[in-house]
């Protein structure tokens, strides 16, 4: 019986993971899966993150696209490590 | 069995379409006319009014819309009959002739000149008879590729595009080619997908269609009135609680409903009957919920299917929806509203192949004629789309 993910990644160019199970704790060595091609991955994430929400797989500068699905999600807007809750604080739309 | 000659029990209309549901469906032509047919509803078991808001002083693109919401509605394969009842004859009947169309019982009333209580006495003594009628009616066995299924997401979150979408899209790329009818819109909620989506069309010019559609509701809806980024409205705060943060990565999830092979074959407008035959197709549409439902319904699609992140509750009065979700919490805190728990899918457990199995094994289930829990939890949302004010 394989070991349940608790982060999945759509596509190996993808530069934020998801949290895919509840109460992640801040510190945690996280085990994740590249849904693409199956491959694992492990990050330790820097705060608590609920389900859903999504953590930075290496670190990014103010301006970077996040990539998730391969594709551009929008732009970083404040510096982003690795293993750090990524969402609105810190990632903005391109669009509207 | 394979999935290509699976059978449902449902319903053979006049016209050769196939309907899943019996309804005796009242139908208000305008606002005014709500309580009208609200009364013939409460009189008559066996029947369901459909209220609305809207129906007066419209328009030009909007009146044509209205009436092919109406017609539509009426028209659906899961009404078996129709009761129309407006204020003033002229459009009362112009609904009715567009529904006699498909041959099925249809009779319209008019209150001016008659008032609320005549009227209803004369529809209430016609939705009886219908009743009889239809009550009276047989399902039989047709194949399941003969079903029009719409789809469309709501209160996504990150799970909706890792599990819930992929499965609606695994079912349409099993089914689709085998017959099916099925049908995405959500135009605004492609911002940031929309290159994916056009390159998804059969050919050029739908594809051309389909950027023209797009950038049209960007152009007339979003940027003609917007105030701000719309990060208030879009994504929802129930998105972003789950996890969602931008247009772009919503639209990139909205999209796997659509499966990785099958290629749409037209753009309809809101609320238009595909007329290429079966196929997916996308409509110009709203994304919220109920307004994108009701359209879609009114296109003549007689099964939902719906996948929710957080959990979004929304029925339609005549179309069953099929509420679909990955996340597991959503399943556990919510689970009186999910049909299909496809949780699994990110604890590594289930494929998508096996959740679209899943979800092809409810479709079955619901159009044989068990409830979905919109519709035991009594979820008839019927949203009318108004595309600008009234004259």
């Amino acid at each position: 019986m394989p070991k349940t993910p608790q982060l999945l990644v759509h596509d190996h160019r993808d530069n934020v993971g998801v949290v895919v199970v509840e109460n992640l704790a801040a510190g945690t060595d996280i085990f994740g899966v590249v849904t693409e091609n199956n491959s694992e991955i492990h990050a330790v994430c820097n705060q608590d993150v609920p389900i859903g929400h999504k953590v930075a797989l290496r670190d990014l500068a103010v301006g970077e696209a996040v990539i998730k699905y391969g594709q551009d999600i929008g732009k970083v807007i404040q510096p982003i490590r690795r293993g750090d809750h990524v969402h609105t604080h810190n990632l903005k739309t391109k669009r509207w | 069995m394979t999935t290509a000659n699976r059978t449902v029990w449902a319903y053979r209309r006049e016209n050769g379409r196939v309907g899943v549901r019996n309804h005796v469906a009242i139908l208000p032509v305008d606002d005014i006319s709500n309580a009208a047919c609200e009364a013939v509803a409460a009189q008559i078991k066996g029947t369901l009014a459909l209220p609305h808001a809207y129906g007066r002083l419209q328009f030009g693109e909007d009146l044509d819309l209205h009436f092919r919401t109406m017609i539509g509605t009426g028209a659906n394969p899961n009404v078996a009959a129709c009761i129309v009842i407006g204020i003033e004859p002229q459009w009362t009947e112009q609904i009715v002739a567009g529904i006699a169309r498909t041959g099925k019982p249809v009779a319209g009333f008019a209150i001016e000149g008659n008032g609320d209580i005549a009227t209803i006495s004369a529809a209430a003594r016609k939705a009886k008879e219908f009743v009889h009628l239809t009550s009276a009616q047989v399902r039989q066995e047709c194949p399941l590729s003969e079903l029009w299924v719409a789809a469309k997401c709501g209160e996504s979150d990150t799970t909706t595009g890792l599990a819930s979408c992929p499965t609606v899209g695994n079912m349409y790329d099993k089914l689709i080619p085998a017959g099916l009818y099925g049908c995405f819109g959500e135009t605004s909620e492609l911002t940031g997908a929309e290159h994916l989506a056009a390159a998804r069309a059969a050919s050029r010019e739908i594809a051309e269609k389909f950027m023209r559609t797009f950038n049209a509701y960007q152009q007339e809806v979003i940027e003609a009135h917007k105030t701000s980024d719309l990060s208030d409205s879009q994504p929802t705060k129930g998105n972003i609680a789950g996890g969602l943060t931008t247009i772009e990565e919503k639209a990139l999830g909205n999209l796997e409903k659509i499966g990785k092979r099958v290629r749409f074959i037209d753009v309809l407008q809101p609320a238009e009957a595909p007329a290429r035959g079966p196929g997916l197709y996308f409509m110009d549409t709203s994304s919220a919920a109920a307004e994108c439902l009701t359209l879609q319904a009114a296109a003549g699609y007689v099964v939902h299917c719906f996948p929710t992140g957080q959990g979004n509750v929304c029925g339609n009065p005549i179309m069953p929806v099929i509420k679909i979700s990955g996340n597991p919490r959503t399943v556990r805190t919510m689970s009186e509203h999910i049909d299909l728990d496809v949780s699994g899918v990110i604890r590594r457990e289930m494929t998508i192949a096996e959740a679209g199995d899943a979800l092809i094994e409810a479709i079955v289930q619901t159009a044989n004629g068990r409830y979905s829990c919109a519709e035991a939890l009594g979820h008839r949302e019927f949203v009318m789309t108004k595309l600008y004010r009234s004259a």
